[in-house]
């Protein structure tokens, strides 16, 4: 399985804000699509950063004006991108290990969507109970 | 009007496709008493179990033992099935909002996943889709032809049902006379005059989609032996990297079966079964007649890509690799219901977690839901439609408790049923399917088969009258 097989059910969302936007607005975003990061993009629709939950709360933590800076002052730029054809095996391999929490998709340079580790450990977990299952009526249906 | 889910006003749900995920839905949705439900479930073809009467291969029939699991949920006193019944044509969707509160579809992938490269239409080249719905005994796909007095036969893509099309095509004429394989089929690939067959890797080894159990079955066919060169799969060092750090055993494993094969000897069985690796179509050519009679190869080497994932890309190698039958098995796709919003990316119904979307405004269309394969894509075994329903029910389910479901102007089964009755008189109803499905087993004892499937829609009928 892979990232596709995610995002086809996601209804091909992907959140963005802009690096110029204030904290507060994209805390609002967070808060209304209920997602715990946002994708910052340029002009022409690229991911230049991320921007999570965490990195808010981190900045908070020692900087009380956190809601008047931009997005693109404390985001992540050093963004890791999947595309749709990577497996969720070595997806999730990378994610854990690389302690990512969300993985913007992109295709042809252009950001298609978004998972979370969450997303990807659910995905697997239902494969392998899926499998189980499947196993189990084939031993017991004989 | 009455709160829907109680025992004054069920909840009404009408789900499109009987296969798997209809039945796990329908599970999900009356094996709980907070609700009240109903369920009526439709299928285009008169016969229930989608893929696992017609996608499954009929040399693996302990598997449709899950078929058991379903009639189960079928005799539950609120489920009800309509046979032969197609949403689209027979029932629109206007006609449902009109009688049920919700609306689950899950219809599957219907179609095949283009290559996309130039030849793909020659005379010669199929989906897979359509030989497995042949030999399957799909009443739409019996007058399917293969030409298979040509002497190789090239599948591409090295997933289960490319790992079915080859071993299908390898099987004896005994072995086959063994299933419950489509009489006209059995009779065609008995005078196969097939000697070799390739399965076509893009990927290397380490990345193969069939899973162990069916490649090692292919080392063990009656009528043909296995072939694999060494140097296609001896891991290349990005794959060798990936397995040692994933620690995989499953994929090790695979690897190690697919080593095994590589120092065999050919024991003189009558067929060959060649898999190959790290290889691409790039071009099918044809002759005069618009035939096909050979493909172009290109060898492809891996790269990483960001998140470590491998893929493949062309060198600058190529080769020729005649063949006069080719089956391209890259995948299936779902196809678009009237009336229902798609996602052309993915091929499935636009949706979130289920609940069906407005394409423009991205939020839920109150009612409507899918789950399955038309949700997230043709990926996964029998089983996985499971959770997957179970996710879109409870969406079901909480959209109910919020009130948002549709408002039917005839919420009861009798009126559901009459309109049934008026567009499709001749519906079969799971009595008469299991009727049916009595009949075809005790026409399979007669043979020594687990069953002869009825073929023709006209044919289940009559035999239904009789
Ligand atoms: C060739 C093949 C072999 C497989 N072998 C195995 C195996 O050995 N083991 C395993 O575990 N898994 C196997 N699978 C996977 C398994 O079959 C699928 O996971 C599963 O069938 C998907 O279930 P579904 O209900 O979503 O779709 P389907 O099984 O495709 O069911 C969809 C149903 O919807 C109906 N339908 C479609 N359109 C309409 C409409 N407009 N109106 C009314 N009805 C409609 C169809 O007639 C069909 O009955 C195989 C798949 C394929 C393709
Ligand atoms: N016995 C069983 O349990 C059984 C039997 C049949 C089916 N199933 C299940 O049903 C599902 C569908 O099976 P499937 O075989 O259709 O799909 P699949 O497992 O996704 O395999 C598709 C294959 O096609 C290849 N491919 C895709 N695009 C290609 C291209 N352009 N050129 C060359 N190769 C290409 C893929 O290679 P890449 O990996 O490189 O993309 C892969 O090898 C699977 O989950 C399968 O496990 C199970």
């Amino acid at each position: 399985m892979n990232i596709a097989s995610i995002l086809a059910k996601k209804g091909d969302k992907a959140y963005t804000v802009r690096p110029d936007q204030p904290i507060r607005e994209a805390l609002g975003l967070l808060a209304k699509h209920n997602v715990g990061a946002l994708i910052a993009v340029d002009e022409a629709g690229h991911p230049v950063g991320i921007l999570s939950e965490r990195d808010v709360v981190r900045e908070a933590a020692k900087n009380e004006r956190v809601f008047g800076m931009k997005v693109t002052d404390i985001m992540t730029r050093d963004v890791i991108t999947g595309s749709p054809h990577d497996d969720l095996m070595t997806v999730a391999h990378t994610m854990t290990e690389r302690r990512i929490r969300h993985l913007p998709v992109v295709d042809k340079g252009r950001l298609i969507g978004i998972v979370s580790i969450g997303d990807i450990v659910k995905t697997q977990r239902d494969k392998y109970q899926g499998e189980l299952d499947t196993l189990q009526a084939q031993v017991l249906g004989e | 009007m009455a709160q829907a889910g109680t025992q004054a006003q069920p909840l009404r749900v009408a789900i499109i496709g009987a296969g798997p995920t209809g039945y796990y839905a329908a599970d999900h949705l009356l094996r709980q008493d907070r609700v009240t439900v109903e369920v009526d479930m439709f299928d285009r073809l008169p016969t229930p179990y989608g893929l696992v009467r017609l996608g499954v291969a009929p040399d693996h029939q302990k598997i449709k033992s899950v078929t058991a699991a379903f009639d189960k949920v079928a005799a539950h006193p609120r489920f009800r099935f309509f046979g032969g019944v197609e949403f689209g044509k027979d029932l629109t969707l206007a006609d449902l909002r009109a009688h049920y509160h919700q609306i689950l579809y899950c219809t599957g992938a219907q179609t095949d996943r283009r290559m996309g490269i130039p030849g793909e239409d020659l005379r010669g080249s199929h989906p897979a889709t359509e030989f497995v719905a042949w030999y399957n005994g799909h009443p739409d796909y019996t007058d399917a032809e293969f030409d298979l007095s040509v002497e190789r036969a090239v599948v591409v893509g090295v997933g289960n049902v490319a790992v079915d099309v080859a071993r299908i095509l390898c099987r004896t004429r005994e072995e086959l006379a063994a299933t419950d394989i489509a009489d006209y089929a059995l009779e065609a690939l008995s005078r196969s005059r097939i000697r070799e067959v390739y399965l076509l890797g893009r990927r290397g080894p380490a990345q193969a989609a069939f899973t162990n159990p069916e490649i090692k079955e292919l080392g063990e066919l009656a009528g043909a032996d296995i072939k694999v060169r060494p140097e296609e799969v001896e891991l290349d060092p990005l794959s060798r990297a990936a397995v040692a750090k994933s620690q995989d055993r499953a994929t090790t494993k695979k690897v190690e079966i697919l080593q095994g094969y590589a120092i065999r000897r050919p024991t003189g069985k009558p067929r060959t079964l060649i898999v190959r690796f790290l290889v691409s179509p790039v071009e099918l050519i044809g002759d005069a007649s618009g035939r096909v009679v050979k493909m172009r190869l290109v060898r492809n080497e891996l790269f990483a890509t960001p998140t470590g994932a491998l893929q493949p890309r062309p060198t600058s190698q190529s080769e020729e690799l005649p063949a006069g039958l080719v089956f391209r098995s890259v995948g299936y796709r779902g196809v678009p219901l009237p009336g229902v919003p798609f996602n052309e990316s993915w091929g499935v119904i636009l949706n979130d977690k289920g609940r069906v979307l407005d394409p423009d405004t991205k939020q839920p269309v109150p009612g409507e839901y899918a789950a399955g394969w038309i949700k997230r894509g043709p990926t996964g075994v029998i089983g996985t439609n499971k959770p997957d329903a179970a996710e879109t029910v409870q969406c079901m389910f909480e959209d109910l408790a919020q009130g948002a479901v549709l408002q039917p102007r005839h919420p009861d089964a009798a009126s559901a049923e009459a309109l049934v009755r008026q567009r499709r008189p001749h519906y079969v109803s799971y009595t008469d399917w299991l009727r049916l499905d009595q009949l075809e087993v005790a026409r399979g004892r007669a043979q020594g088969r687990p069953r002869v499937k009825f073929i023709q829609v006209e044919e289940m009928l009559a035999a239904l009258r009789r």
